[in-house]
């Protein structure tokens, strides 16, 4: 029998497969409760991934697709799953690795090796796209300079881009990220904890098109983006990656202990514990709250430009990379983070008015605000003194 | 060999970062008690099962960071999978699977970045 050697010899065969019914079941599955066993399992765990593909219409014969491959669990499956699907179904899709450096010393320059090797293995092309070059910014300089309390948000949004800037660097129609099923369950917990309403309206879409932008400036390009994971469960992506041997990178960002997306993860995985179908549940409450905040969703959208700096789409003057790096370049650590448009005036009106020596003329400058605003605005700037000797924005 | 010198062993595996907190070290072959003392009494002793090995493991293998590793109710932190002989544990009864010498037991952690 073929599961016998999975055994020991002194065993009967117990909890046999629900599907075959001859090899010992290796796994319970989240979804439903079912024991399958590997072979088992691997069938259903890429068929259930094509059907997703298939349903959704997420590609087209001859498509470029960029998978973003960062070499930890799901985007290492992805690849391996994403290339046999491929083959096996003849998607005729050209497939090519795409991996960010965002220049994390001790985290990615090691999961970077794990790509390296992916693209050995699987036999796929692999572009890696640094912040360094794109921003000139690393994320270790980045904290260094900010800490570590809005260091995520800097990093989502230059990845954002530069997975965008990769893509058009490659030509592709199309980018696939690893995001699973938990991820978007947590995603959806997030946006509501935080009253995000317009990202919670498109959270639990499988397909991002994305010419639209959202309240607090996040811009995105044409390049269509998909998640062929959002229905596979993160335990059956490790699971299956164990049993593959997939080679893939494990540990968590040295910089992520304070994000927030931790708070809900736990939060989550509790909630798991007493009920077993809440992952599958609350992406449902997501994608019907997605369809109310939509039918509601009251403000007019933006018109879209282009960046005056680097060219970017974008509905403000400076996309909203550009907006960080501003404040980067010119220590003004607060600058892009929370509600940016009482910042951007306040910094246009600082711009305007160079020479500045006390902090009367700032607030009076930003006319319209209450005086206890007025007072909130200007504790936004680090260091006061800075204004005066700043820079205008033409001179950078 | 009276009852309560009897050991068993244990392959313990870790993965996906688990290792970290045991030093680096990925296979650690230990030898567990074969008999644990019931809560209520001292004297009393059953047999172990995999709730003992993970407060065994963390009181006597674990070199930092416990709450990494143990959760709530003395089971593994959510999000750490574990198998018993190559199958999910879910299949074995969980914590109460009663262990035999020469099991391997793997801990995977799904707690990082994908």
């Amino acid at each position: 029998m073929p599961g016998a050697t999975d055994t020991k010899p002194t065993k009967p065969l117990k909890n046999p497969c629900n599907l075959c019914q001859s090899v010992r079941a290796i796994l319970k599955r989240p979804k439903t409760g079912q024991q399958l066993c590997k072979e088992c399992f691997f069938h259903v765990f890429e068929t259930e991934i094509h059907n997703t593909i298939v349903d959704n219409k997420l590609f087209n014969k001859g498509d470029r697709v960029a998978i973003g491959a960062s070499g930890g669990k799901d985007s290492t499956v992805l690849a391996y799953v994403m290339k046999l699907l491929n083959d096996r179904y003849s998607y005729g899709l050209d497939l090519i690795l795409l991996s960010i450096d965002e220049g994390i010393t001790g985290y990615r320059d090691d999961s970077l090796e794990t790509v390296k090797r992916n693209r050995d293995q699987y036999q796929i092309p692999l572009l890696i796209v640094s912040y360094k070059d794109l921003y000139g910014w690393s994320m270790d300089d980045i904290v260094k300079e900010i800490g570590r309390k809005n260091n995520c948000t800097f990093c989502g949004v230059f990845r954002r881009q530069a997975l965008d800037r990769g893509a058009i660097m490659l030509n592709v129609d199309h980018i696939v990220t690893g995001h699973n099923a938990d991820d978007i369950a947590e995603t959806v917990l997030m946006n509501i904890l935080r009253g995000d309403l317009p990202r919670l309206q498109r959270c639990t879409s499988i397909i991002t098109n994305d010419t639209s932008e959202d309240s607090s400036g996040i811009e995105t390009s044409k390049i269509l983006r998909s998640k062929p994971f959002k229905y596979t469960y993160e335990k059956e992506i490790v699971m299956y990656a164990y049993f593959k041997k997939l080679d893939y990178f494990s540990t968590e960002c040295i910089y992520s202990p304070n994000a927030y997306r931790g708070h809900a993860r736990v939060f989550l995985k509790d909630l798991e514990a007493v009920r077993r179908t809440a992952i599958v549940d609350i992406i449902h409450s997501g994608e019907a709250l997605s369809a109310s905040v939509q039918a509601n969703e009251s403000t007019k959208l933006p018109t879209m430009a282009n960046c005056t700096r680097c060219g970017y789409i974008s509905s403000n003057e400076l996309c909203k990379a550009c907006l960080l790096l501003e404040g980067l370049n010119k220590g003004l650590p607060q600058l892009g983070i929370g509600h940016t448009t009482k910042i951007r005036r306040m910094h246009e009106a600082a711009n305007l008015a160079s020479g500045l020596s006390s902090p009367v003329s700032l607030s009076s400058a930003v006319a319209d605000g209450s005086a206890e605003e007025k007072v909130k605005v200007v504790t936004h700037i680090k260091d006061l003194g800075q204004l005066e000797t700043m820079p205008t924005l033409d001179s950078v | 060999m009276s009852q309560s010198d009897a050991t068993l062993r244990i392959e313990l595996q870790f993965s996906g970062g688990m290792e970290l907190l045991f030093d680096n070290q990925k296979t650690i072959h230990a030898k567990v008690p074969a008999f644990f003392p019931l809560d209520t009494s001292a004297e009393d002793k059953h047999a172990a099962t995999i709730r003992d090995l993970i407060s065994w493991t963390a009181s006597n293998l674990l070199k930092e960071r416990p709450e990494l590793f143990i959760g709530t109710d003395g089971s593994v932190r959510s999000g750490i999978l574990v198998l018993v002989n190559g199958a999910d544990w879910e299949l074995e009864g969980e914590l109460e699977y009663e262990l035999e010498d020469r099991d391997e037991i793997v801990f995977i952690s799904t707690l990082h970045g994908g």
